[in-house]
C-alpha cells in the first residue's frame, strides 16, 4: 500500500527512503525525486511562497495517482510527501520514492507520479515576489508533460 | 443543498471559501449550478465566465459540467492546479 501523506513539517529524504526499502530483500533498485522552491519565476525573483491544498481530495488524488503507477509497472512499493503552508526557497517541497526489482521501472514509475501530481493533484502555489504576491499559472508543459503518458510513449 | 468549496486564487476573487446552496431545479449537474452561479452578481458572473479556466470536483473526484448532482454533495471548484 502506498505512502502517501501531506504535511507542513519538512521531511527527510535519507529517513522516507529507509522506511520505504526497511525490511526488505527485493528491491534492487530506488529511484526518488525532491522538488524544491527556486528563487526564481517566470524571471522575477521569490522570497516565499505558500502552498494550498484541498484537504481529503489531495490525499485521494495522491492515492489514485500511486495506484496508476502500481497497475502499470512492476514496482514493489512507492511513497509521496509533499510540504504545504509557507515556504522559502531552498526548501523541499516535494518528495517521491519508488522502488523495485530494477532500475528502469522505478525511474519510469517515479516520473510519472511527478507528471500527474503536477497536473492532477490540488495544490495551488502562490509566491510573493517583489511585486507583490502572486498565484503561480499553470504551464501547459506540465499538461504536454502528464499527456505522453496516456499516448503510448514512454514508459 | 449541497456545499460548494473554493480554493486558491477562484476564493480570493470570490471572497468566499464555503457556502451551502440549493440545488438548481430540475436534473442538476454541475452545468447548471455554474448557470446559476454565473445569474449572481458582477463577481460571480466573472469568475465563471464563459472562457474562465476553472476545474470541479464532486465528492473529490474531477468532474465536468455533465456531472450529475445530488443533495449532499460536496462540489468544490479551483483554478488549474500548481504543486509539485
Amino acid at each position: 500500500m502506498p505512502h502517501v501523506r501531506v504535511q507542513e513539517a519538512p521531511f527527510d529524504a535519507g529517513r522516507e527512503i529507509a522506511a520505504l526499502t526497511e525490511g526488505r530483500r527485493d528491491v534492487g533498485a530506488v529511484a526518488t525525486f525532491v522538488g524544491l522552491v527556486r528563487d526564481l519565476n517566470e524571471g522575477d525573483a521569490v522570497s516565499r511562497m505558500t502552498l494550498e491544498h484541498y484537504p481529503g481530495m489531495t490525499e485521494r488524488a495522491l492515492e489514485d495517482i500511486c495506484a496508476q503507477a502500481l497497475a502499470r509497472w512492476d514496482l514493489v512499493d512507492l511513497r509521496v510527501v509533499h510540504r504545504v503552508g509557507p515556504l522559502a526557497p531552498g526548501d523541499a517541497i516535494v518528495l517521491v520514492a519508488v522502488s523495485s526489482a530494477h532500475r528502469g521501472e522505478a525511474f519510469a514509475a517515479c516520473e510519472f507520479v511527478m507528471d500527474y501530481l503536477k497536473t492532477r493533484a490540488p495544490f495551488w502555489k502562490k509566491e510573493v515576489t517583489p511585486a507583490g504576491e502572486r498565484w503561480v499559472e499553470a504551464r501547459e508543459s506540465d499538461d504536454e508533460a502528464a499527456r505522453r503518458w496516456s499516448e503510448g510513449g514512454t514508459g | 443543498m449541497v456545499t460548494l468549496l473554493y480554493f486558491a486564487s477562484l476564493r480570493e476573487r470570490l471572497d468566499c471559501a464555503r457556502e451551502q446552496v440549493a440545488l438548481p431545479a430540475g436534473t442538476p449537474t454541475v452545468g447548471t449550478l455554474v448557470e446559476a452561479l454565473r445569474a449572481r452578481d458582477g463577481r460571480w458572473s466573472e469568475a465563471f465566465a464563459p472562457g474562465r479556466d476553472w476545474r470541479v470536483a464532486v465528492n473529490q473526484q474531477m468532474a465536468g459540467a455533465a456531472t450529475p448532482l445530488k443533495p449532499g454533495d460536496e462540489v468544490a471548484f479551483f483554478p488549474p492546479v500548481t504543486g509539485g
